[in-house]
């Protein structure tokens, strides 16, 4: 039993007692094998134990077979160390340095061990390029236009990037840790308010985890309008992403429709749900909002007259000339550098990796509708771009078959206590990527340990790789095709 | 070229008829409550909180914080800069937004007001990129403990007279964060608010309804519907 490993599956708990516990040498050859053999790192945390011991977890997903398997071993309170993997396997680096400040463990080796979320004295701790002619540009936590706080710390030669250093943190609100202390009815609110543009994608995450500790199986309608829920979230974001590239390359007719594109689906949204982002909609066991033919019949035109218009606009951006020379070979994020760092999401799929939890993991209503999965081949702006196109056609022909026939059964159906001594997983496709809630229970139907993974978490890495070399003035091109959320990695 | 005309006349006009017209709403909306004693500025304009019922109402701003709180009685209104403030920031008004530990909900909304639908620059109110050229800020979220030196450095930035709005549930008054060891419950008690827009987050309307209320640039303010 100690030896062999875990196999999950998405949306499933299981007793605590049967996650292996390896000795550290064990656990990290096995870690090694399993990457170096197709695996990836998808999940890498700590849960600290009462005694002052930190056990650690990590989880491997080989996406191509769907599978998934679970490993963890101990760090003893009077050694608090490990070996770092980072150096193994540089997908590891985020993670440890997250373990690192959230426990008293610390990974030996690790080449950056700096704070991932805590704040650092300014000046200190950033990669510095010497030499003449170089200079150095910092950039942040108030950043110039209407998004969040983050530090980007640049090392230039004239307009060239050498390297950039991107310091997060600022968003960190603590909501790890208030998971664990608040009221079930809170713990909802709060995972609708981990990153306010994936309200659905978090809330559905969170509600996975709920329903398999509770034991709780959502119908089929139910799920269903998750669904729809969940691609109407998807197509405003990748519609509002295509927008803003338009308005960053100064293409502003583009700019426009899209804006308002955007608009439309989150007006959907509020029509289904009472609000733009989909608040107060999923609940586990279920959701609060029904469809009636009516509505179905109001959505159902939309969505068409939306396909005819992307396409529209969409054919206006893709062919011009000055558009594509502005997109195409600029902020590059090869296949190679998506498995060694462990990208996920569109930044993935955009290098030609299948990566995508909707086909690799199914859930709820994906394991009946196969979505058909986007890929592109550069891994540059064009093929980011390019994605958000693919995958809003995808959405809508999944959203027009899903109103052809919906399923019937209850809204919801109240989930009972959780499991005691359990942990849960629950993996959703948002729109930038997988997110990974993972849930351990202690006695009493309390949340000892509640661990959260947005996308942009594995992915802020990789806006550093892809403006190395670039020009400064591509920076906000490049930040704006990956879109990532600061909120949902400062957690 | 001609594609780009060809859809331009297509799209048509799109601009919605924002104060002329009242918007209207969808009927599963949650705006202003209906239940009185409610709190706005802690409210999450959640489904299922308390009891609590909803008007599809949008307006919902408030100059004072007490006045978020429903009174069955009394409508409390926006009230007006005084004369000097409305001659100086009236026509134009250029604020600086902060998101001090906002899930970026309110800052997608407020993203929002700059589309072809809201169209903020009609009405003469704009973001800029500095502090310094700013006659106010726009603050959202709890302000987390790693954000509240780099606020109160932009507050510091902007020169007198300025206006301080702040934008949802988070910034009024910590919103779901409340409590939280990391954040400090809103930007009360930290530098003075002059407009209180709650919402969670408040579509863009309402945050428009804030400012034009802010500005004197509501002819008939606030009738009763």
């Amino acid at each position: 039993m100690p030896n062999r490993k875990l196999t999950v599956r998405n949306d499933q708990s299981w007793e605590l007692d049967r996650v292996p516990l390896l000795e550290e040498e064990i656990f990290r050859k096995r870690i090694i094998e399993e990457v170096r053999s197709g695996g990836r790192i998808a999940n890498f945390f700590v849960c600290p134990e009462h005694n002052g011991d930190a056990r650690l977890f990590a989880l491997i997903a080989h996406d191509e077979q769907s599978k998934l398997a679970l490993y963890s071993f101990k760090v003893q309170k009077d050694a608090p160390f490990f070996k770092s993997l980072t150096p193994e396997l540089p997908q590891a680096q985020a993670f440890e340095r997250e373990i690192a400040e959230q426990c008293q463990a610390r990974p030996d080796g690790h080449p950056w061990l700096k704070p991932l979320r805590k704040r650092m004295s300014p000046g200190a701790g950033f990669f510095r390029a010497k030499g003449e002619e170089i200079h150095e540009l910092a950039v942040g936590p108030v950043h110039a236009g209407i998004i969040e706080p983050g530090h980007f710390r640049f090392q230039c030669h004239g307009e060239k990037i050498l390297n950039l250093e991107i310091q997060l943190g600022y968003q960190h609100r603590g909501i790890e840790t208030m998971m664990q202390e608040v009221l079930p009815e809170r713990r909802m609110l709060l995972a609708e308010s981990i990153a306010g543009d994936t309200v659905i994608g978090h809330a559905l995450a969170y509600c996975g985890a709920m329903e398999s500790l509770s034991g709780c199986h959502v119908s089929p309608r139910a799920e269903a309008l998750r669904a729809v829920a969940l691609e109407l979230e998807r197509l405003a974001n990748h519609t509002g992403d295509l927008g803003a590239l338009s308005g960053d390359i100064g293409f502003l007719p583009a700019a426009a429709y899209f804006g308002r594109l955007r608009g439309e689906f989150l007006n959907l949204l509020m029509e289904l749900t009472g609000n733009r982002y989909g608040r107060s909609f999923c609940r586990p066991g279920g959701v609060l909002f029904d469809m009636d033919a009516t509505m179905i019949d109001g959505f159902r035109r939309h969505l068409l007259k939306a396909q005819d218009q992307i396409r529209e606009v969409c054919t206006l951006f893709f062919t011009k000339p000055s558009v594509l020379s502005r997109l195409e070979n600029v902020g590059i994020v090869s296949s190679e550098m998506v498995k060694q760092w462990g990208f996920v999401g569109p930044t993935a799929r955009a290098a030609g990796c299948a990566r995508d939890v909707r086909i690799d993991h199914a859930y709820g209503m994906y394991r009946f509708h196969q979505i058909p999965i986007s890929l592109a081949e550069s891994g540059d702006v064009y093929s980011r771009a390019m994605i958000r196109w693919l995958e809003s056609q995808r959405s809508i022909d999944l959203l027009l078959e899903l109103f052809e026939r919906m399923p019937k059964g209850d809204l919801l159906r109240p989930p009972g206590p959780l499991k005691d001594r359990s942990m849960a997983l629950s993996i959703v496709e948002g729109w930038r990527g997988e997110i990974i809630h993972v849930a351990v229970t202690g006695a009493r139907s309390q949340i000892a340990r509640y661990k959260i993974k947005d996308p942009s978490f594995n992915n802020w890495m990789a806006v550093s790789l892809a403006v190395c070399g670039a020009q400064v003035s591509d920076f906000p091109l490049c930040n704006k095709s990956f879109n990532l959320s600061y909120a949902g990695h400062d957690l | 070229m001609w594609q780009i005309l060809k859809n331009r006349f297509k799209q048509g006009h799109r601009t919605c008829r924002y104060p002329e017209e009242k918007p209207v709403f969808p009927e599963r909306f949650r705006g202003r409550p209906i239940t009185p004693g409610v709190d706005m500025g802690t409210s999450l304009f959640n489904e299922g909180a308390e009891q609590v019922q909803y008007s599809t109402e949008y307006r919902m701003a408030a100059s004072k914080r007490e006045d978020l709180i429903l009174d069955p009685n009394e409508r409390k209104l926006v009230s007006a800069l005084d004369d000097k403030m409305k001659r100086l920031f009236g026509r134009s008004l250029k604020l600086r937004e902060v998101c001090a530990g906002s899930c970026n909900g309110c800052d997608s909304e407020i993203q929002a007001l700059g589309n072809v639908v809201f169209d903020l620059a009609r009405f003469g109110i704009e973001f800029v990129a500095s502090p310094r050229h700013a006659d106010g800020l726009l603050i959202t979220g709890p302000v987390t403990r790693n954000m509240e030196e780099a606020l109160l450095k932009t507050y510091e930035a902007v020169p007198e007279p300025k206006i301080v709005i702040a934008v949802g549930a988070c910034a009024i008054s910590g919103g779901p964060f409340t409590g939280s060891p990391q954040t400090r419950n809103g930007v009360e008690g930290l530098i003075p608010i002059d407009l209180y827009i709650p919402g969670c987050p408040p579509h863009p309307l309402t945050i428009l309804d804030g400012l034009l209320g802010l500005l004197g640039r509501l002819e008939k303010p606030h009738e009763t519907h």
